[in-house]
């Protein structure tokens, strides 16, 4: 077998070799933990395994999701498997989308002192203190928009000196923006209302009705949208 | 990054794309998908199955994985359990937290049941989170569920259960409407027509989407509906067996905490397997684009108890996974991606199946291009791949399409070094998702009773192949209504003892099977060491 190309990384400061190739999450497991907390999708939605670190030598920290970073030599690595964030409750069916809905839930993004802790350490590369800039506002299109790629990781509202949790408050933008400042979907409120009104029953009752080598021919020849 | 070698291929993609846009390569007739099917779909393979030796399902062929965990010891043999004390009382109980798991849970309380919902994970850890290309409803003017249906069973080769199959196109525009109306951000245009695509085997464009976060975006907005709605959910809890009552209904399930250890009770009226699938078994040493959990628990926790299993040897693999790079080899490269116009090409820059067959047949087709016919393109893993020529879509659609449309595959493949508007990707089919799973009636429930599957753990609804979206449908549908009705029928639900006694008898089939194992199920997480072992 070829020689492969090995680093040193340190887990909570213990030194292991592992193959330069791995992905960090990966390279937990080559050096033997069962991950528990700290790992979800394996592909970059959940927001399962934040990670922190620092390269050895360096100053700057650092921040990532394991699973979709690799490993370099010297790294020092810590995992942010849960963040205590504040998450305000609320009934959507009772708000509306004004700027009063954030003062009222979220009030502390009014004390953003601009130091872009937040945008620094996205792993998804989100301008995080544009998106609270515009919930300031109360644009919650705009803040709906910038904050979408949003993996709920928690690593801005660890890095944040004004206490804002602002994954929740772009989950609160997005959802007003789906229910109320998007544009409402005729077609579907009509089409829900004919099958709750019984109007779609007969032709899918004959459908069912079909035989195997019926519903074939229709298969078939089915006409096919463009 | 690309290595040298694969550069110079390249070239031949980009040879003959001028080409190749415009010419529409041809569909294949039912007698071409048959043949392809058998001879290159993993699920023709005879030895990845192994038949069942107890159980309902004794004699019918599961995958040898599978069947490893059904003959396995409970994790409860040999345990003292204090069943009179649990740890939680409720009216349903939920196991799951994914979107099955959270649409139930909203919808049993909604009708007054005290709900407690238990994952192995974290609420929202699920497949649903990855499921990126969008989610079909037959909402638009020209499309009916009828017609939604037609495509349903086709796409499942006839075997699906009707009542089943009914009841998702049928509930397909509500689920769509209430994810629109708990805030879910569906692509649309300015005057409110959802911006929808094809996907394999469909005849209407009604895959509606969040740009290619569809799953991740449902999951979160249901997450935060269930913590707005106050209703309990412990993370990091997996249940490990279910419980009975003394005349045989599900009763609750002992539940244990990753972090101490500990068993715990939980009791219920009713109770709801919302589990997901089982990608992270790795079914004939395929690569999964499947989330961390899924380990077929609920699969097993429901055959200990008798329900029955259908379609348990027939896996999807979806055509398009990563083939390169190897650090996110086997993630899903969404179906989208060939919605919107990229098709796959063997190593001579030429198309050899039609880009939106049903992804059975695209699978299998790309098997037989690598292996069949030695057209695959080599990875550096000795694994094969075929090109999925992406800029093409940029090319049909216009620039800046694919940030727009598909903005987590461009995010993928860039933090990898690879930008898919300028260059084609190489995938390989992965396991993606099981067709089949525990039987289920039109309301969820089992033949068990007061036990409930929703999900991807449940089994009927796609017969043999599930077309893409179906399934974001179905765990909506599906999650819906075993909520709705577990959240009813709980209110005239007297249990008796709570009893463990089924596991003592699976134990003794186990025995008299002949099955002598230390084996240990359900498998709660896998374990991966990356060839360690090796160096």
């Amino acid at each position: 077998m070829a020689e492969k190309e090995m680093v040193d990384i340190y887990l909570l400061g213990k030194r292991y070799t592992v193959p330069a190739s791995l992905t960090i999450m990966d390279a937990m497991e080559y050096a033997g933990y069962q991950l528990v907390r700290g790992c979800g999708c394996r592909s970059g939605f959940c927001g399962a395994c934040a990670t922190i670190y620092r390269i050895k030598g360096q100053k700057e920290l650092k921040v990532c999701l394991s699973c979709q970073t690799k490993v370099e030599d010297g790294m020092y690595l810590a995992q942010l498997p849960f963040f205590p964030g504040d998450k305000r409750e609320y009934n959507l069916d009772e708000l509306k989308p004004t700027a009063d809905v954030m003062k009222q839930l979220y009030p502390e993004i009014y004390s953003c002192i601009g130091c872009n802790a937040c945008t620094k350490a996205c792993p998804q590369e989100l301008k995080v203190m544009q998106y609270i800039a515009f919930a300031q506002r109360g644009d919650f299109e705009k803040c709906a928009h910038a904050s979408f790629d949003c993996v709920s990781c928690g690593i801005c509202a660890s890095r944040c000196p004004a206490q804002i949790t602002h994954y929740q408050v772009g989950l609160l933008a997005r959802r007003l923006t789906g229910k109320y400042l998007a544009p409402e979907t005729g077609y579907l409120t009509d089409r829900v209302r004919e099958i709750e009104q019984g109007e779609h029953d007969q032709a899918l009752a004959e459908m069912m009705d079909k035989s195997a080598d019926e519903m074939k021919a229709l298969y078939n020849t089915r006409d096919i949208e463009k | 990054m690309f290595t040298a070698e694969m550069r110079e291929l390249i070239k031949k993609v980009e040879a003959t794309r001028t080409q190749r846009l415009g010419t529409a390569f041809p569909r294949m007739s039912p007698e071409e998908k048959d043949e392809v099917l058998k001879a290159y779909h993993p699920d023709y393979r005879e030895s990845g199955f192994r038949a069942l030796s107890l159980g309902v399902n004794r004699g019918d062929k599961v995958p040898v994985e599978l069947a490893d965990l059904l003959e396995a010891n409970s994790r409860l043999a040999g345990q003292p359990l204090d069943l009179s004390r649990p740890a939680y009382d409720v009216d349903v109980l939920i196991v799951g937290g994914g979107g099955a798991g959270a649409a139930a849970a909203l919808e049993a309380t909604a009708r007054g049941a005290k709900v407690l919902v238990v994952t192995k994970l974290r609420l929202g850890d699920a497949n649903t989170v990855m499921a990126e290309g969008g989610i079909q409803g037959a909402d638009k003017p020209d499309d009916s569920p009828a017609l939604h249906y037609l495509d349903v069973m086709g796409g499942g080769h006839y075997t699906n259960k009707k009542e089943l199959a009914a009841a998702l196109v049928k509930d397909g525009p509500g689920a769509i409407k209430w994810l629109n109306d708990l805030g879910v951000m569906f692509d649309k245009e300015k005057d409110g027509t959802m911006v929808t695509t094809h996907g394999g085997g469909t005849s209407r464009k009604r895959m509606h989407a969040a740009a290619d976060y569809t799953g991740a975006e449902i999951m979160r907005v249901l997450r935060d509906e269930v913590q707005n709605r106050r209703i309990e959910a412990i993370d990091f809890s997996p249940a490990v067996e279910l419980i009975l009552d003394a005349d045989g209904k599900a009763a609750g399930a002992v539940l244990l905490n990753l972090e101490t250890q500990e068993y715990l009770v939980a009791r219920a009226k009713t109770v709801i397997l919302a589990t997901g699938g089982a990608g992270r078994l790795h079914y004939q040493g395929f690569p999964t684009s499947n989330h961390y959990g899924a380990t077929a628990d609920g699969l097993v926790l429901g055959y200990r108890v008798g329900a029955e299993l259908v379609f348990a040897d027939t896996i999807q693999y979806h055509p398009t996974g990563v083939a390169y790079p190897a650090q996110i080899f086997g993630a899903l490269v969404t179906e989208k991606v060939r919605s919107l116009g990229a098709t796959p090409l063997n190593i001579d820059g030429e198309q050899f199946v039609y880009h939106l067959e049903t992804r059975d047949v695209a699978a299998a087709a790309i098997i037989r291009e690598c292996y069949g016919r030695n057209k695959g393109i080599q990875t550096p893993t000795e694994g094969q791949g075929v090109w999925l020529d992406t800029p093409l879509i940029e090319m049909i659609h216009g620039e800046g399409t694919i940030e727009k449309r598909l903005p987590g595959m461009l995010r993928m493949y860039r933090k990898f070094g690879i930008d898919l508007r300028k260059d084609p990707i190489l995938v390989y089919p992965t396991l993606h998702y099981q067709n089949g799973g525990l039987l289920i009636d039109e309301h969820g429930r089992t033949s068990i009773p007061n036990l409930y599957v929703a999900g991807e753990a449940a089994g009927g609804i796609h017969g043999r192949n599930r077309l893409m979206g179906n399934s974001l449908l179905d765990i909506i549908v599906f999650g819906r209504r075993a909520g709705a009705h577990a959240g009813e029928a709980c209110r005239n639900v007297r249990l008796k003892a709570l009893t463990l006694d089924h596991v003592a008898k699976y134990q003794q089939a186990l025995a008299d099977s002949g099955v002598v194992t230390d084996r240990v199920s359900p498998l709660v997480l896998p374990h991966y060491t990356h060839g360690r072992h090796e160096d």
